[in-house]
């Protein structure tokens, strides 16, 4: 099963208390995680904790699957950095800002684990 | 020990009633002396007339400037005065240029540098964005700069002047310029800031500002007699109510009046009406707008307590920016143009908006016209400051276009000639027939400024002032300057050498060094029990009301590199 | 031990300045009344990842080295490209992006800060239609009613709803919260949501339709409104209209659920339009909810310096700007920097896949106290000072006012400001030698 998600990416607070600890485990648990509604993990069958893959026309991510019940049905969120900047547009749109919010993306289980952050940056050398 | 000597300068020091004489400088050590060695370098002006490097005593050119940048790209590609706007690549001495109303920091230095300015006055600082100001001040080269510091619409003011409380007053002015680093008291639509701050605004003198229970009157009062009180060396400085509205200048004679028995604690105005072009307007409406200049001029004439400077316009776009919040805010709405506004916790508010003065406009045609008919109508140029309230009337980079207007009954009727002719109806200019000759004009550039902010080394060339100095390439014995404007502009707008601080900074309309200028700012001695009693008032508004701590407010050191600290003693 | 009052916490743009934080031995052991994110950077920052030696990458991986041996190496860069992309400089003072400004014009590169991925948009809004706003202690002072329209302060500014604004007590507003009216429009139910009077859920990326149906109503133009904009029923569009319009003073946070969703600039363009028509009724401002703690400063500085905002091209000499043309992310996607220089910001974090594949690409010399996914592309790395901890300098807060970050402990890291100004005099030395 996959869902079509609309995708946005924001800050939380935990992103910010670990913004300057982006080696570290917390920041790596505070930023690769995708958030739906829990009607939206049950149509999945998954449960918080369970990987998700995440799908754009831009690449792909695993992340944590998170229920935050404030998202509306298929409103998918990420919080800001790396893991999020996997899928999210590069088009400025001609106004210089990258599409970091309303980025159309398919969301399904998967059984690869999360990358951390050193192995995700070490894709862009690929 | 660096010594200069300037030979065959013919000199126009107003100060020292010198008009258009050939004589040496002698300059050592950044001071103009008696003599120097034989071993002075020398530069030979060769007839060409000299002057006191100019003042600028009310230009917008650190502060609220950078919000007219931020939100004018379009300026920084102007190039409506060739050689002194848009865009200049950087080169071993300079750093890169743009801008025309709003230029970049460095441009305002080298640009002021070049007409022969060598100090700025700043029109408006509010207390809590002072550390800005003083950054831009430290980013633009060459100049002296000072800057006024805000009160008209004050909360601690306003309340000490309710409470009837002028020691306090005096004390927190005191603390105010010490904490801005600012060099006098700046009054702007007085109590219409906080009225701003409900989208209202004050309608005249007796208007109580709400909350509040005070008049403009009684802070216009309040602070001229805490003025002198502190002994300041610059008078209040007054943004009038009303400013812009047909039929102002009626607010504009009524706040003059109020100040005309002060006693002054020292040899100079009791207080000084700025851009008084957009506050002499007769009329009831825009329709029926005309000048007001006769009717303003007739009274300065008739008084001796007052000095005003111009607000001249300048055909073209400009940048209006002022404290006056409500004005811009109505600026906006009339022109369909984009406004930015800035209130200011417990102090003031702000606002900017772009403009352009068309001559085929009837009412720009008339406030062009009221601006000239100010300068001409008043007898006495000492009580004159030419500016253009640089950029609300018009780019500082238009001064020498501008003098042309006010040297050559010609120029102007060339001008006139293009005015719309509703417009020649409602002002009296092509009927004045006065042209100002150098003497005056250097009067009114830098001789006056010397006189009103109490400048004693600043605005003249007498032995002990600074030697900042400007030579024009333009020769007094050989020029009708009503009728060879062109030349006149030419000279002005480029100088053959302006030295400041007895260095050469310009030469040949290029800039040859870029010294860092000085800030001047005042340190008002009041008693310490004052102080301490005002403090206990102060501590409450930081402790309530302010969103920053008293003990981060004050502008540190850091922010003055070069300062020149004027001490008074409080009377 | 000392104790050192009235600290400004150097994290986000609400710059909290006062914090009082405990020094032992050169550590910081406590701090009191900061947030979660201002803790972290204070106390914890023994705890982080501190880059201890300057390093360039040598068969791949990133080897110590001399600071000089890295001075003369990022210099070369410098020196052979034939446009640098200069980015970052919102997590330093005032004093040192003024220098790496100096920097970039001297090496004809293109600089731009964090507003790039932030608020760029609504600088371009501002060009478009002008700022209207306030001193955040107007807001704490006056505002009856406020609106957080796609911002979440209790995630992204914790301290700023106590200090600034809904919780807030000040002059005309002496009852706090129970004085003020908040409003939260957002796309998803926030914390910030959680706690407003009244949430106000939109269709994603329909920000634009919601601010124009508002301007109808409050222009007087209620027959234009369609039955539902943006996922809200015109019945709330015209309460909300209503409660705007006989407020007593308004003012609107916004962040980046305006300037990053479709519409982007015209989003805040429509809000700064919305403020100036709220004014005939009552009195309204805006206020942009900044997140590097200096980016604000970073927009002064360069628009003193350069007369633009940020994205800035020195490549032709004189400044040139057009966000779209010379942003970070639009010259990185083009390829069309030879090299880049990064500090005190995190490209590689905050940057799209695209952009990273090419910094992978090109040299790149980062300078930053911490370790992060921008050290993963670097070339050349500079450990530097902890700017508003380890060195003094000028930041200014999300409404403009600046203040002195003080120094609180002593550091054997250069600053910023010392790393650039010895990068201008190596380039200029080198470029004297050729």
């Amino acid at each position: 099963m996959k869902l079509e998600a609309n995708l946005i990416s924001g800050r939380t607070a935990y992103q910010g208390a670990y913004l300057e600890a982006k080696t570290h485990k917390e920041y790596f648990d505070a930023c690769s995680y995708c958030e739906l509604n829990s009607g939206d993990l049950v149509k999945l069958g998954v449960s918080e904790g369970d990987y998700l893959l995440v799908t754009t026309e831009f690449g792909d991510v695993s992340l944590f699957a998170k229920a935050n019940d404030g998202n509306p049905d298929g409103l998918a969120f990420i919080p800001m950095g790396p893991w999020a900047n996997a899928v999210l547009s590069p088009d400025t749109h001609g106004c210089g800002m990258p599409g970091f919010k309303g980025v159309p993306a398919q969301i399904e289980q998967t059984g690869e684990a999360p990358l951390e952050m050193k192995a995700l940056m070490r894709r862009y050398y690929e | 020990m660096s010594e200069l000597l300037i030979k065959n300068a013919v000199v126009c020091d107003p100060i020292n009633n010198i008009n258009c004489v050939k004589m040496d400088i002698s300059i050592k050590d950044g001071k103009i002396v008696e003599s120097v060695s034989s071993g002075a370098k020398v530069i030979d002006a060769g007839g060409k007339l000299t002057m006191a490097g100019g003042v600028d005593g009310h230009t917008h050119c650190a502060g609220k400037i950078n919000v007219g940048r931020f939100m004018s790209p379009h300026d920084m590609r102007m190039t409506n005065v060739p050689g002194l706007s848009g865009k200049e690549a950087p080169t071993a001495t300079t750093r890169a240029q743009v801008g025309y109303n709003t230029p970049n920091a460095f441009a305002i230095g080298y640009r002021y540098a070049k007409l022969g300015y060598t100090t700025i006055g700043e029109a408006a600082i509010p207390i809590i964005g002072a550390r800005h100001t003083h950054e831009e001040f430290e980013a633009i080269p060459i100049l002296d700069k000072f800057g006024l510091t805000l009160f008209g619409s004050n909360w601690q003011v306003m309340e000490y002047i309710r409470d009837d409380e002028p020691e306090k007053l005096a004390a927190y002015v005191a603390w105010g310029l010490k904490a801005s680093r600012g060099y006098g008291i700046k009054i702007v639509n007085p109590g219409g800031g906080e009225a701003w701050g409900w989208g209202k605004n004050v309608s005249g003198l007796d208007d109580p500002v709400p909350n509040f229970d005070v008049t403009p009157a009684q802070i216009i009062t309040a602070l001229a007699e805490t003025n002198e009180k502190l002994n300041l060396p610059h008078s209040i400085h007054l943004h009038c109510n009303n400013l812009g509205k047909p039929g102002n200048y009626e607010t504009t004679i009524a706040s003059m009046k109020l100040l005309e028995n002060l006693k002054t604690s020292r040899d100079r105005q009791a207080m000084h009406v700025t851009h008084v072009q957009f506050n002499a307007y007769a009329g009831t409406s825009w329709r029926d707008f005309e000048s007001g200049a006769p009717q303003v001029a007739n009274y300065v004439n008739s008084a001796d307590h007052l000095t005003f400077d111009l607000g001249q316009v300048i055909f073209g776009p400009a940048m209006t920016m002022t404290a006056d919040g409500p004005v811009e805010y109505a600026n906006s709405r009339m022109l369909h143009a984009k406004w930015s506004n800035m209130d200011v916790e417990l102090e003031d508010a702000s606002g900017v908006v772009p403009i352009t003065y068309s001559p085929k406009m009837f009412v720009n045609a008339v406030q062009w016209a009221i601006g000239l008919e100010l300068a001409l109508l008043v007898d006495d140029p000492w009580k004159v400051m030419f500016t253009t309230d640089s950029p609300n009337g018009g780019s500082f980079v238009n001064y020498p276009e501008a003098y042309t207007y006010l040297m050559s009954a010609k120029r102007r009727t060339e001008v006139i000639e293009g005015l719309p002719e509703m417009a020649l109806g409602r002002m009296n200019l092509p009927g004045i027939d006065r042209e100002l000759d150098l003497y005056e004009l250097a009067i009114m550039t830098r001789a006056m400024q010397s006189k009103i902010y109490s400048m004693d080394t600043k605005g003249h060339l007498g032995v002990g002032a600074d030697a900042d100095i400007a030579i024009y390439d333009l020769k007094p014995d050989s020029i009708d300057t009503t009728v060879e404007y062109a030349a006149v502009k030419k000279a002005f707008s480029s100088t053959a050498y302006t030295i400041k601080g007895g260095e050469v900074v310009v030469k040949d309309g290029e800039i040859a060094m870029t010294p860092e200028g000085r800030t001047y700012w005042v340190n008002a001695k009041v008693p310490q029990a004052n102080t301490d009693a005002m403090q206990v008032d102060l501590a409450q508004k930081f402790k309530r009301y302010y969103t920053v701590n008293q003990a981060n407010y004050m502008v540190e050191d850091a922010y003055l590199p070069h300062p020149v600290e004027i001490t008074t003693e409080a009377l | 031990m000392a104790v050192i009052t009235d600290a400004i916490c150097s994290l986000c743009g609400s710059l909290c300045d006062d914090i009082t934080v405990t020094v032992e031995d050169n550590v910081i052991t406590d701090v009191e009344r900061a947030c979660i994110l201002g803790r972290n950077k204070f106390v914890g920052m023994f705890l982080h990842d501190r880059i201890e030696s300057p390093m360039i990458r040598k068969n791949g991986e990133l080897v110590d080295v001399s600071y000089e041996e890295a001075i003369d190496e990022a210099a070369k860069i410098l020196v052979n490209s034939k446009r640098t992309l200069s980015y970052g400089w919102c997590s330093t003072s005032c004093e040192a992006i003024s220098k790496a400004i100096q920097l970039a014009e001297e090496t004809g590169s293109l600089i731009d800060s964090t507003a790039n991925v932030c608020h760029g948009p609504s600088a371009l809004a501002v060009q478009e239609k002008g700022g209207p706003s306030a001193t955040l202690g107007v807001v704490k002072n006056r505002a009856d009613v406020m609106i957080f329209w796609g911002c979440n302060p209790a995630h992204a500014h914790p301290r700023h709803m106590r200090r600034y604004s809904s919780f807030s007590k000040g002059f005309f507003t002496q009852k706090g919260r129970k004085d003020r009216k908040m409003i939260v429009i957002d796309v998803r139910k926030t914390d910030t949501a959680k706690i407003a009077d009244q949430y106000v859920e939109i269709d994603q990326g329909s920000d634009y339709l919601l601010v124009t149906a508002l301007r109808s109503a409050i222009n007087g133009h209620e027959d234009v409104i369609p039955d539902t904009v943006a996922g809200v029923s015109k019945e709330d569009i015209l309460k909300l209209a209503n409660t705007l319009k006989e407020a007593k003073f308004t003012c609107v946070f916004y962040g980046m659920g305006v300037t990053q969703s479709r519409s982007k600039y015209k989003n805040g363009d429509g809000v700064s339009s919305l403020i100036s028509d709220l004014n005939q009724h009552s009195k309204a401002v805006m206020i942009g909810m900044r997140g590097h703690y200096n980016v604000t400063g970073y927009g002064q500085v360069s628009t003193w310096e350069t007369g633009y905002p940020m994205a800035v091209d020195f490549t032709r000499g004189a400044p040139y700007y057009n966000p779209g043309e010379t942003g970070a992310n639009d010259v990185l996607t083009r390829g069309d920097v030879d090299a880049a220089i990064i500090s005190a910001a995190d490209a590689g974090a905050h940057f799209p896949q695209d952009s990273l594949k090419y910094l992978a690409k090109i040299p790149v010399i980062q300078i930053d106290p911490y370790a992060n996914p921008t050290t993963e592309l670097s070339d050349v790395v500079f450990p530097a000072a902890v700017v508003g901890v380890e060195a003094e300098g000028t930041a200014y807060r999300m409404d403009g006012i600046s203040l002195r970050m003080k120094k609180l402990i002593d550091t054997k890291f250069k600053t910023d400001e010392e790393i650039v100004v010895d990068l201008i005099n190596k380039v200029r030395e080198l470029k004297r030698g050729a």
